[in-house]
């Protein structure tokens, strides 16, 4: 059986393969996990009251704080000695969140991973240059896996070095690029810096880009840069890591649902929404053994289709990433999503999509800045244009936001660009009020 | 008339930051580069910085390799008596042959002669050169500034 063979099954026997494996599911965190226990007696639920998937709103949710308040291995739902990989976040906002996996749960990790990789196709004869972070973190090990289960030569070259990286990427005749969409534009950026034509100097087909969000112009200037397609890989690594949702040819995120039931929530109220309504999307997973979770929010907002895909996959599909819960901005009582400014910076031709939001308070009124960088491509040494160019995008920003920005230009690479996740917003008004300021 | 007398200008995108100024000037003293002319304009926020020196190529790699965003231009120089309507004379045949002068700064040398450096939309060039010359305007060469 091929790989990816779940991924057209029918409706029926999708919903009945998920409501078997939800029931288990509940049933083991119930009665192995003293934190489900409790929490499902709390609200007066046992698992043999879920008889349908649509019970599954009964449960209670799951936080990245029940992960942290639990830390390392409170929520685990097996011994230690089944567990057979632990990955950890870097703890930067808080306490690490500490991820387990047992034989069977690398074998589900490794099979959704195939999944994705057979979105393009990715098989023996290609080489896959793997630039996402090797270590604690699930992007570089997740991808490695997978790549070598489909018989691809796998280059685990991890994140920095990029001249290094750019030689073995020309040298082994990489085809396939993984990494963060903000790393692979930057390497396109090098690579031209040191003489190269990205589009014809390499091999590369095609490209699995996650981690970070990414607006529709971020994709299209990796895209064009590379000259290669684009694929999107989801994931986080409270759910699996990479693998939880991938690209098809035509651009549509499919969730591996046999593995991963999805819901989109009101991240307010925490009530379900219909089907195609933006919200919070929520996962409880179906399979995992050493972590399972129940309706685990995951912050994303995004919404769910069920209608088939024109690539004839019957998995549900799910929009993009518009935002997340925690990454959204109330600037003076209006809701920001950095990915609506950066929607505005790339709908402006030529602007390479690199900036930073800062919020600051003057008085107490809410600032909001972008700075964007001035490079190459857009200066074209006339004072007034740039000027034409600042007032432009302050006029999209203000027709997009519904407020007012300050747009600052500044020049490249001034602006922090790290090389996995793209800092984006700094939010100075937290600073202040840390400070009693 | 162009490939005589285009002479090029790299105009340099500036924050308006401290220190930013310094390390722009320290990086051309090390790579020994002069400056021959210079103009700079500028907003509330930023600035352009327009120069004219006698090494072009290596300007231009030394600044990039430095950070700055650099684009290069073409501009031509005039050579004028110091007394008034000297401006005026180049100015008046330009707005005569209604070519808009963009911008025009002063060559920094001293002299009974004065040299000013002349930037049109890139459509005019040629046209403006051939205006300036037959109005009699004596066209400074390249190698007047690139020359040691």
């Amino acid at each position: 059986m091929k790989p990816n063979a779940a991924d057209y099954l029918s409706r029926e026997e999708f919903e009945a393969l998920q409501l078997r494996r939800l029931k288990e599911t509940v049933t083991r965190v119930y009665n192995l996990v003293p934190f489900y226990k409790a929490k499902f007696d709390e609200v007066g639920i046992r698992p043999q009251d879920i008889r349908s998937l649509e019970d599954i709103k009964n449960l209670p949710f799951t936080t990245k704080q029940d992960l942290r308040d639990h830390y390392p291995f409170g929520l685990l739902a097996v011994p230690m000695d089944q567990v057979v990989r632990i990955h950890s976040s870097s703890g930067t906002t808080g306490k690490p969140t500490v991820v387990a996996y047992t034989e069977h749960d690398m074998k589900v990790w490794i099979e959704v991973m195939m999944r994705s990789l057979l979105m393009a196709r990715v098989g023996p004869g290609d080489v896959v240059h793997n630039a996402y972070g090797y270590g604690l973190f699930t992007g570089g090990l997740g991808f490695h896996y997978g790549a070598e289960a489909l018989g691809a030569a796998v280059v685990p070259s991890s994140v920095g070095f990029t001249k290094r990286q750019l030689m073995l990427m020309r040298d082994f005749g990489a085809t396939i690029l993984c990494s963060t969409p903000s790393y692979a534009l930057h390497l396109a950026e090098v690579a031209e810096e040191e003489g190269f034509d990205p589009r014809n100097d390499f091999k590369l087909r095609a490209g699995f880009f996650g981690a970070e969000p990414a607006s529709e112009g971020l994709r299209q200037a990796v895209a064009e840069a590379w000259g290669i397609k684009y694929f999107e890989a989801y994931g986080l690594s409270e759910i699996i890591g990479p693998g939880v949702a991938a690209s098809c040819e035509y651009g549509e995120l499919h969730i591996f649902e046999d593995h991963f039931y999805p819901e989109i929530i009101d991240p307010a109220t925490g009530e379900v929404l219909p089907e195609g309504e933006e919200g919070e999307l929520v996962f409880t997973t179906l399979t995992k053994q050493a972590l399972p979770l129940i309706r685990y929010r995951t912050r994303d907002i995004s919404r769910i289709y069920r209608e088939p895909c024109r690539c004839g996959r019957t998995i549900l599909r799910m929009g993009k990433v518009v935002g997340r819960s925690d990454d959204m901005l109330i600037v003076s009582g209006v809701n920001v999503f950095p990915s609506q400014v950066e929607h505005v910076l790339t709908k402006v031709e030529g602007l390479t999509p690199n900036y930073v939001i800062v919020v600051d308070k003057r008085g107490v009124l809410d600032v909001l800045e972008v700075w964007v960088e001035v490079d190459e491509r857009i200066f074209t040494g006339d004072l007034g244009s740039l000027e034409n160019l600042k007032h432009k995008l302050e006029e999209e920003l203000a027709n997009h936001l519904f407020l007012r920005a300050r747009v600052k230009l500044v020049e490249p690479k001034t602006l922090e660009r790290s090389m996995g996740k793209a800092k984006r917003v700094i939010d100075r008004r937290e600073l202040q009020e840390k400070l009693g300021g | 008339m162009r490939s005589q007398y285009a002479i090029k200008q790299l105009s340099i995108f500036l924050e308006n930051r401290k220190g930013r100024l310094k390390e722009l000037t320290e990086t051309l003293y090390k790579a020994q580069v002069n400056i021959r002319a210079l103009a700079l304009a500028e907003s509330a926020e930023f600035g352009i910085l327009r120069l004219v020196v006698d090494n072009p190529e290596k300007a231009r790699s030394v600044l990039s390799a430095a950070g700055f965003t650099v684009k290069e231009q073409s501009v031509f120089a005039v050579e004028v008596e110091d007394k008034p309507g000297g401006f005026y004379q180049v100015v008046k045949l330009l707005s005569e042959a209604d070519i808009n002068v963009d911008y025009t700064y002063a060559f920094v040398g001293g002299g009974d002669r004065a040299v000013l450096v002349f930037k049109v939309p890139d459509e005019n060039f040629d046209k403006a050169l051939e205006v300036v010359y037959k109005g009699g305007i004596k066209l400074v060469e390249p190698i007047f500034f690139y020359g040691s």
